[in-house]
């Protein structure tokens, strides 16, 4: 497939699939909100509904940013990522982004790096992501699926969607699969009312953020920083712009990730961004044996705007 | 020329399996190389550095004793990509893809290597062009390549030892994929294979072909006409693409690319990978790869560094599902017997790369009609190896 039948195959992909593209936040507002994070709006398609969208939505009712936490799936062990999971979910977290451990993680840095190969030397299995997504669906809030391309195609673009549906996944989040390349996964979130998350950067010129934002469905997510995943010092000033950047090329919700770690930083990407990724810092705190949910509590209150 | 692709796709095959964040870079780095393709000037430069910098064209040697001594009726010819300055051909694509980094402004680069070859090659141009140049290199293959990591210090290179997964050339490129993703703006990735996202498969191809359009040349002016087959060996491909790419619209010159086939495919230790991989995505393009049935990356093993990848350009996996090109594995052990017997008989050294092509080549031999000629790429020497070569014959 050339890039642009893949370009013009994720947008027809996209126009007939989500019901919910052309919603603002005023539109929201202006239909009329009641409690328990419904809407009086025409807009709960029941893809949205199990998908990180509406965990947003309620969120933003909060009045607060979305705070999504990401862990390794099987790190340290499969059972002791489950209830690393579960303390992010009792601690108040919005979704789960549960990566799947994979041989060559070109966008993360050294502390997601480390832990993802420890998972994989203690003999981390990709069906046991499917068992951990079972276990932890249930629980109430999305679990998004972080994954490199490679494990997605080589199990069947189709079958790991079917697989992910099956055990009430939310959908993926895919760092190294641009719109051009990701046809077949497009195909496949739509058949199966998955959420399909993509990156964009600093650099992304604003075509490609229309192309991105469009062929999406959950949230865009944008990376703070030119970099891999990892704690930093100060909050990129290039997060703010990105966003703003974004949410003009068409994107309804963007969220921030990448080198975001500490409530401070938190605290400040709440007030231009729909939801908060903070990653490295809870796998960080869960090497050192430190306690997830009351950090995770600690990052919620700090995405109250 | 139908199969000469410009990508980004060969068949089913490359692509941009990247971060978005690189995506801008490798646009701008698709146009400022289609730009240069079509400036006279740059090609006239890249053509003067190759011929007084690089000493090209490289002579094409035949080696009758070789045969001879390998039981070979056929005649056989070496390019000799070992006499490039630095050894071996990974000069041709630097040297192009310097040139493309100063037309795009920047004043850094960065590259991976396994055997140090291309680390060398790249920390050359950049002493050449004046450029700030990092090197990544897994830390196992620092020590396995002592000496060319010396050479890269000397010139003036920044070796970054990569401590990541397998320590080794494919976490080497993840890490350059880092640093790249990291400081865009500053920096070009000279990758030194043709794999990786597109534009990289066909411009390190493009700036290779010099190998197989001298060797066509030289070849019909030797013998008066096209060779049976044309040998290489693959790691990535890049020797081997470009001596393929003049013969490829030559239906009766066989291509033939030999893998490392290490302690032998059917043991699991080997770096064969369009003989016994498939199918997926690494390092940004999707091809041919080792890998478990879950998709994570299998570590190659070979005696060669530079064959020591589980992945390969996604033009050979075109080639390969076409048929146009035929890809066999050579065991370590039959690498290391035609180290020795090209060493003997003609008082040429290759690279442990190249050894696996010349004994794929006399491994052919009884497949083709007797007075078949043979055009083999050496595509490098063996200085490097020396202390490996050693080992092996306990000397």
């Amino acid at each position: 497939m050339s890039q642009s039948e893949a370009a013009n195959s994720s947008r027809a992909g996209q126009s007939s699939a989500d019901p919910s593209k052309s919603r603002t936040p005023n539109d929201l507002a202006a239909g009329g909100l009641v409690a328990g994070g419904q809407t009086a709006a025409d807009w709960t398609a029941s893809d949205t509904d199990n998908g990180v969208a509406a965990a947003i939505e309620r969120a933003r009712l909060g009045e607060r940013a979305a705070l999504i936490a990401y862990l390794p799936c099987g790190f340290p062990s499969l059972a002791a990522s489950i209830d690393a999971c579960r303390a992010l979910i009792r601690g108040g977290v919005d979704a789960v982004e549960l990566g799947l451990p994979y041989s060559d993680p070109v966008m993360d840095g050294p502390v997601i790096g480390e832990a993802v190969t420890a998972a994989l030397a203690a003999g981390f299995r990709v069906d046991d992501l499917f068992e951990a997504v079972a276990e932890l669906a249930p629980v109430g809030v999305p679990i998004e699926v972080m994954t490199y391309y490679n494990p997605v195609f080589r199990r069947g673009v189709d079958r790991f969607a079917a697989d992910l549906a099956d055990v009430g996944g939310a959908g993926l989040i895919t760092p190294d699969l641009i719109p051009e390349e990701a046809g077949e996964w497009i195909a496949a979130a739509d058949r199966f009312g998955l959420d399909k998350i993509f990156l964009v950067a600093p650099s992304s010129p604003p075509a490609r953020l229309a192309l991105t934002a469009a062929a999406g469905r959950g949230f865009t997510y944008a990376t703070s920083t030119m970099g891999v995943t990892g704690l930093r010092e100060s909050l990129s000033e290039l997060a703010r712009p990105l966003v703003e950047r974004t949410r003009v090329a068409g994107a309804d919700n963007v969220c921030v990730g990448v080198g975001v770690s500490t409530p401070q930083q938190a605290s400040a990407v709440a007030e231009f961004a729909d939801g908060v990724i903070v990653g490295s810092a809870f796998v960080k705190r869960l090497a050192a044996g430190r306690d997830l949910e009351g950090f995770a509590a600690e990052l919620v209150e700090a995405t109250r705007r | 020329m139908s199969e000469r692709g410009t990508g980004p796709y060969f068949g089913p095959y490359g692509g941009r399996f990247v971060p978005e964040a690189l995506i801008a870079a490798l646009d701008e780095l698709s146009a400022a190389y289609r730009a240069a393709q079509a400036d006279p000037a740059f090609q006239a430069e890249l053509h003067r550095l190759l011929t007084v910098y690089a000493g090209r064209p490289t002579p094409l040697t035949e080696v009758p004793r070789f045969a001879a001594a390998g039981g070979a009726s056929a005649r056989i010819f070496l390019k000799r990509e070992d006499l490039a300055h630095t050894g071996s051909h990974k000069i041709n694509n630097v040297l192009g893809q310097a040139l493309v980094t100063k037309r795009l402004g920047k004043s850094r680069v960065i590259a991976e290597t396994g055997a140090g070859q291309h680390g060398v090659a790249t920390a050359t141009a950049a002493a050449l062009m004046g450029l700030d140049c990092v090197i990544y290199m897994g830390e196992e293959d620092t020590r396995r390549q002592a000496l060319n990591v010396a050479r890269m210090r000397l010139l003036g290179a920044e070796v970054m030892p990569v401590k990541t997964g397998s320590r080794t050339l494919k976490d080497a490129i993840n890490e350059a994929l880092r640093d790249w993703v990291t400081n865009v703006g500053v920096t070009n990735y000279v990758f030194g294979t043709a794999a990786g996202p597109h534009p990289f498969p066909a411009m390190v191809r493009d700036f290779q072909a010099v190998i197989g359009q001298e060797a066509k040349a030289q070849v019909v002016s030797a013998v008066g006409r096209l060779p049976e087959a044309a040998c290489a060996c693959v790691g990535g491909g890049s020797n081997s693409i470009g001596l393929f790419s003049a013969f490829i619209d030559d239906r009766s010159v066989g291509l033939y690319g030999f893998e490392a086939g290490g302690d032998g495919v059917e043991t699991g230790r080997h770096a064969a990978t369009l003989v016994a991989g498939s199918p997926g995505t690494l390092h940004g393009a999707k091809s041919y790869l080792l890998q478990d049935d879950d998709g994570q990356t299998i570590e190659s093993h070979s005696i060669s560094a530079g064959l020591d990848y589980p992945g390969v350009g996604p033009e050979h996996s075109y080639l390969k599902d076409s048929g146009r090109a035929s890809y066999r594995a050579v065991s370590d052990a039959a690498a290391m017997d035609a180290f020795r017997l090209l060493t003997r008989t003609e008082g040429i050294m290759p690279a442990l790369e190249s050894a696996h092509s010349l004994a794929g080549a006399l491994s052919l031999t009884s497949e083709l009609p007797t007075d078949a000629v043979i055009v083999v790429c050496l595509s490098g020497r063996g200085d490097k190896d020396v202390e490996t070569a050693a080992r092996w014959f306990s000397l």
